[in-house]
Parts: structure tokens; sequence; C-alpha cells
């Protein structure tokens, strides 16, 4: 066994079981929010074994160390507890995830048995800054822009609606 | 080779938190002492022998281990006593990518004096200060205390905002070096430029003059961004939340801010991961703006050229890397000279003026630095003939 294999076998128990804490945790709004951190970290950490640097960089960079600060900021000021929603809409959540959560165990086993791919040789560089920015910036340039345009576009929303609140 | 990677993590960590880190609370209290005109820290002593104040330290920590460490009814248990380790952890593994000193081969060895010599260093460093956050955040929130959850909701909000200006302020260096790799940035920096270079290089005047050719300035990060570097070490001082960016502690406002409610050794992981951050931020600046380990206008080629030339090769790398890490540390020790005299100075902002100073003035300023450098080096590229 190498070194890297019992790497992977410990951050997908992490992520594994982190997941199942955020998830079951529904009485500690803050703990579920900190078991994500610890689910995405340990998601970084597999991100690194595939060699996908940049990824892994970007999911600490983005998702644990920016979004999920805000959630906890959110939950912080607001204090939300379970009885806050309506046992209906819990209901139809929970189906949901049920449904959903179903789909993709069944596409997952689906592939299971000898459908992996045979690896290949890691092309030079790849999964690096450079690689991302050469593809995102020539290839994908026009989406790249809209985005931009998108993501300037709900700024603007989210400064006018919290102005019209203060005025 | 897992050896030499075990014997650098602890040389790193013996140094920064072992050495440094006591011996920055001295200065915090000696400089202050002077800049303020008192006699300062003379108190601790082993029979009349007080070294300078230089047992404080010792002191402080036979103070903060031996004190009651007390978890406030209502609080979070778990939360609670793990805030501090969030908080210190990051500060300390941030030291994983910063050279502090550059390749050096012995026979058959090299020696890379970096713990871990990654293409993505920035990110990593980045990635790594995003989760300090989780600290802060948590350390309020786990209190159940009004003035600590304050506290860590303006240490969250300061946190985020400064994040964006500083990955922005830094992309021009990105721009001048093409790489994000701290040790390459350390080697592009070991060399010198010729100030009126550019007159040669356009055609305006060739050859240029001995006199003008002999004007030489090192390549460091400073010289090419000095607007860049202002603001970098504008927005990583606010991360590290000492004043004159100090309003989540606030002591004048909000009692201590976000640790108020922790005591002995878990107050004192805040203390040090505070201090420890002040290296860490000496030590990426240097990295990164100040040259790293290279000695101005005295390339480690040229050391190692000329050494050899008596001594033979293995003795001149040796005393080329120490000089590198000696060089290393003493601009380290120049930059927390510079944190502790702004944090001695300024007196600490009001909360809107930071989140003002983000926002208003550093982001535009940093979002224009981008832009002039990239047109810069589109019209030396154009330019040159």
């Amino acid at each position: 066994m190498t070194t890297s294999l019992l790497f992977f076998y410990f951050f997908a128990a992490v992520a594994l079981i982190s997941a199942l804490g955020m998830v079951l945790n529904t009485r500690n709004t803050v703990a579920a929010a900190m078991c994500l951190v610890a689910t995405m970290l340990s998601l970084a950490g597999v991100y690194l074994l595939l060699d996908a640097y940049l990824i892994a960089a970007i999911q600490v960079l983005v998702y644990a160390g920016a979004i999920v600060v805000l959630f906890v900021f959110v939950v912080m000021l607001l204090n939300l507890r379970s009885d806050a929603f309506p046992p209906s809409r819990q209901v139809l959540s929970k189906a949901l995830a049920v449904v959903l959560g179903g789909y993709v165990m069944w596409r997952f086993l689906k592939l299971l048995p000898g459908m992996l791919p045979p690896e290949k040789p890691i092309p030079a560089g790849f999964g690096g800054y450079e690689a991302v920015a050469i593809e995102l910036f020539t290839r994908w340039v026009l989406p790249f822009e809209v985005t931009s345009f998108l993501l300037l576009a709900a700024i603007v929303g989210a400064v006018v609606l919290a102005k019209r609140r203060l005025d | 080779m897992p050896l030499d990677v075990l014997i650098k993590t602890l040389f790193i960590v013996l140094v920064v938190v072992g050495a440094f880190a006591p011996v920055i609370t001295w200065i915090e209290r000696k400089q202050s002492a002077v800049m303020q005109d008192r006699v300062g820290a003379n108190r601790a002593n082993v029979m009349g022998v007080t070294i300078l104040g230089l047992l404080h330290p010792l002191a402080d920590v036979i103070k903060l281990i031996t004190k009651e460490d007390v978890v406030p009814a209502g609080a979070n248990r778990t939360m609670h006593l793990i805030a501090p380790l969030i908080a210190a952890i990051p500060s300390i593994i941030a030291f994983a990518v910063i050279p502090y000193g550059g390749v050096y081969h012995f026979g058959g060895t090299t020696v890379n004096l970096v713990v871990a010599d990654v293409d993505w260093g920035v990110l990593y460093l980045f990635a790594i200060g995003s989760l300090a956050t989780y600290g802060t955040v948590l350390s309020g929130w786990a209190s159940n205390n009004n003035w600590a959850l304050l506290g860590s909701l303006r240490g969250s909000a300061q946190m985020i905002s400064y994040e964006v200006t500083m990955g922005l302020s830094i992309v021009g260096i990105f721009m001048c070096f093409g790489t994000l790799k701290l040790t390459d940035m350390a080697f592009a920096q070991d060399a010198t430029f010729r100030v009126f270079g550019f007159l040669e290089a356009f055609g305006w005047l060739t050859p240029l003059p001995a006199w003008l050719s002999w004007v030489q300035l090192p390549m460091w990060g400073v010289v090419l961004q000095p607007l860049g570097f202002v603001l970098f070490l504008t927005c990583i001082m606010a991360e590290n939340k000492r004043p004159p960016f100090d309003i989540p502690e606030g002591e004048s406002e909000i009692v201590a801010g976000y640790f108020m409610e922790y005591s002995g050794m878990r107050f004192g992981l805040f203390y040090m991961s505070e201090f420890i951050e002040v290296v860490v931020i000496a030590g990426i600046v240097t990295a990164i703006f100040l040259g790293g380990w290279s000695i101005p206008w005295l390339s480690s080629a040229q050391i190692v050229a000329h050494v050899s030339a008596t001594f033979g090769d293995g003795f001149a790398n040796g005393f080329c890397m120490l000089l590198h890490v000696l060089t290393f540390f003493a601009k380290v020790i120049g930059m927390i000279w510079l944190q502790m005299t702004i944090r001695w100075t300024l007196p600490r902002f009001r909360y809107d003026q930071v989140m003002d100073l983000c926002w208003k003035i550093m982001l535009p300023l940093s979002l224009a630095n981008i832009l002039v450098t990239g047109a810069v080096i589109l019209g030396i590229q154009g330019l040159t003939r």
C-alpha cells in the first residue's frame, strides 16, 4: 500500500464522516457548518492526490475560506432553529433529498464494477494554474467574460436592493 | 526525502515559534517603551538579573500555563476549546512555502531551503490565510458572550474584505515575475537591472553611456511594484488584526473582542498566534517584495564564483547559504520592526474607516495597479527592438 493510497483513505473517511456530521447535525447549525468545512478541506486533500493543485487551492480558498465563512456569518446573525421552517416544507425537502441522493448513488453504483478508465500518464503542467489559465483565456474567453458580466449584474442588484432598505 | 523535509520543518518551527515569537513580545514591550519614553519591561528577574527585560517572555509563559483555564457556563464547550487551535495552526503552517534560502549544491546533493517547493505557493498562502478567519469567528460565537460575538463579526467582516484586496494587490507581482512559485520569485529577485536600460532596448540611445548603465537597482518586488507593496502590506496587516486595525478587539468598545472569554494558555494561543503572524507577514513580504534571501547588488552566482576560486566549491556554497539565511532573517527582523513601529504610531481606526479604506480606496487602487502594470509590460514588449 502506497502512502498516497493511505492518504486517500484518510481524506475519504474524513470527508464522509464530516459530511454525515453536517447532514445529521440539525441541532447546532454552526457545528454543521464546521463539518462542511472539514468535508471541503478533505476533498481538497483528495484533489491534491489527483494532481489537481489549482482546484485544491481554490477549494480551500473560495469554498472553505470564503463561502462557508459567509454561511457561518449569516447563521450567527440569524440564530436559526429547525422549528423556524414549516413542517410541510421540511417533508418536501427531505423527499427531494432522498430522490436526488438515490439517483446519484445509482449512477455511481453503475460506474463501479470495472468501469474506471485505465490510468494515463499525466501531462506536464497538469492541474496547475498555467494550463487552466491558457484554456480559460483563449478557448473559453467569451463565456468567461459573460460570467463576469453576470457577476457584475448580481453585485449591482445586491447594492440596489440593500440601498432601497436604507433609504 | 522525508528526513531533510523534517529537518527544515523543525528548523523553521523552532526559529519562528521558539525564538522569534517570544522575542517579539519583548520587542513589542521594549520598542513601545522607547517610543513612549518609558523604561519598559525591566521587572522580571532571576536573582536580580533582568537581561534588559528578556526574562519577561519566560514569566509570561509560566503565568499563562499556571492560570486556570475557564470555560464559561453557556459556552459551546467543544468549539470553545478548539477555537484557539484553529486560530494558531494556519499562522504556523503558512511558513511551509516561504523560502528562507536558495538552492545550493554540495557535490552530488542539492539543498533547497524551503519546506515545500510548490508551484502554487502564493495560492497556498492565501488558502491558509483564509482559514484563519475560523479561529476568530468560532471563538466569538462559542463564548456565548455579546461582546465576543460582536468582535468576531467585526473580525470576520474585516478579514474577508481585506482578503479580496490582498489578492488583487499582488497580481502586479505575478505579472512582473510570471510565476506563483515563491522560490522562483526569490530567484528572479536575485538580480539587478539597469534603470536606464530601456533607452538601449527601445533603440533610443545606443550604446548606453557607461555612467548611465552604471545606475542599477536590485530587481526586488518593492522596486518593480511600489504601490503593490504598500497595498499588500496594509492588507496583510489588517488580516492580522493588530493596531491600527484591531477593531475586532477594540478594548475601549467591546472589552477584548472575540477572545475575551479565554484565559490561561488558550488566551496565550491567541496571543502567540498574533505574534507568529507578525513573523509570517514579515517572511511573506520579504519573500515577495524584498528579494527574499538575496543580497542586493551581489547575486549568488557572484558570491560562489569569487569564494570558490580560493576555498573550493563546497565551502563557497555553504558560505553562500549561511549569508543568504542571515540576510533573509535580517530582512524579516527589519519588517518586524516596521510593523511594530506602525503598531505603536497609529491609533485605532473607526470601523467604517477600516471598511472605507478597503473597499473605496485600496480596491480601486489595486485594480488600477493591475491595469497600469499590464499596460507598461505590453508597452515594453512593443517598443523593444
